[in-house]
């Protein structure tokens, strides 16, 4: 993203709006929705470096995270973030995966339509990230200790001054 | 009928960025920065990607109105947007661009899908690392659209009119955010 500063901006942006600002989802929540779709497309960059911040924000450990990437549906998350997760996960998809049902289930939950909106558009963004960093073969270190201490900084930090080559 | 209380009669997108002008403008700008910022790609070759990786997602929406706007921007050429959604490979398009839609396409499946090769064979007809970068992002960036506008079951338009008068007006004026979503 160095290499081209000024679609950086738009994409940094766009990302500490997603999943930084007010919002009825806390950030864990909106980075384990990242997390989660980073996992199924099987981005290694995006879903530890997700995963790292998340875990920072739930004061969780590593092997949580694992668990919620290998199988939400047995952790004590709670019922309408699993409902969320299902929408996502159809999202990763393709978008006409998403059915009426997931939809009514997760509302029947608790969820409203801007939270529903919200996972929607966070799973399709991270379908582009992924693609992105993936696409253009970046490296990524293969230490997954390294994102938990990165997830610290960035949850502090924000994305807004977000460099992928740093 | 969309998965959420969007605006009523309001197609795609618009819908969408109506219902929540806080993401909206970015998606608006990050398209603007995209297909018509500075590039050494066309705005009708970026229109052209999109549009093949829209039809690759079966995302209707975009597919129909990101052709609109290439078939604006190709002018005299129009045809050519209908040959390669078609068939690519045998469209009268230069190699540099069928390389750029090979790697579009692998995009579409996942990034790890491009392969080496496919960039050394887009290098090899005389692509610069920009045009390849602008190739991958523009293929992402359409996984995303493609994903929000189905993803939330947004209006799709029947009437190839419709989509005309959308190509005219993203060939002319390029993204700007729908007037309601700018009152808020």
């Amino acid at each position: 993203m160095a290499f081209r500063p000024e679609t950086a901006k738009p994409l940094n942006v766009f990302a500490e709006t997603l999943l930084r600002d007010d919002n009825s989802l806390s950030r864990g929540e909106r980075e384990l929705i990242a997390t989660y779709v980073s996992a199924l497309n099987d981005c290694f960059f995006c879903q530890n470096a997700h995963g790292g911040i998340a875990q920072h924000y739930m004061q969780c450990d590593i092997t949580y995270i694992d668990q919620i990437k290998k199988d939400y549906e047995s952790t004590d998350l709670s019922p309408k973030l699993k409902a969320l997760l299902a929408i996502a996960g159809s999202v990763q998809k393709g978008g006409k995966y998403v059915t009426t049902d997931q939809v009514e289930k997760a509302r029947a939950l608790g969820a409203t339509d801007v939270e529903i909106h919200d996972t929607v558009l966070i799973a399709a963004a991270f379908c582009m990230f992924n693609r992105y960093v993936d696409g253009l073969g970046t490296s990524a270190p293969q230490d997954r200790e390294i994102y938990v201490k990165r997830g610290k900084q960035r949850a502090e930090e924000g994305y807004l001054h977000f460099d992928l080559y740093k | 009928m969309a998965h959420i209380n969007v605006p009523e009669g309001v197609p795609g997108i618009r819908s969408l960025v109506m219902f929540r002008p806080e993401s909206g403008k970015f998606l608006y700008e990050l398209a603007q920065v995209l297909l018509r910022g500075e590039s050494p790609l066309t705005e009708a070759e970026r229109e052209l990607i999109a549009t093949y990786v829209s039809s690759r997602n079966d995302c209707m929406f975009c597919m129909s109105s990101h052709a609109a706007a290439a078939r604006y921007l190709f002018k005299d050429n129009k045809q050519v947007v209908d040959i390669v959604l078609n068939d690519y490979q045998s469209a009268p398009i230069s190699d540099k661009l069928k390389a750029l839609l090979t790697i579009a396409g692998h995009v579409q499946q996942n990034g790890k899908a491009v392969t080496d090769d496919d960039i050394a064979q887009a290098r090899k007809h005389g692509a610069t690392d920009r045009d390849i970068h602008d190739t991958v992002l523009i293929a992402a960036t359409f996984c995303m659209f493609n994903r929000y506008v189905d993803g939330l079951g947004s209006l799709t338009p029947t009437d190839p009119a419709a989509y005309e008068e959308m190509g005219k007006r993203l060939g002319e004026k390029g993204y700007a955010l729908p007037a309601p979503a700018l009152q808020n």
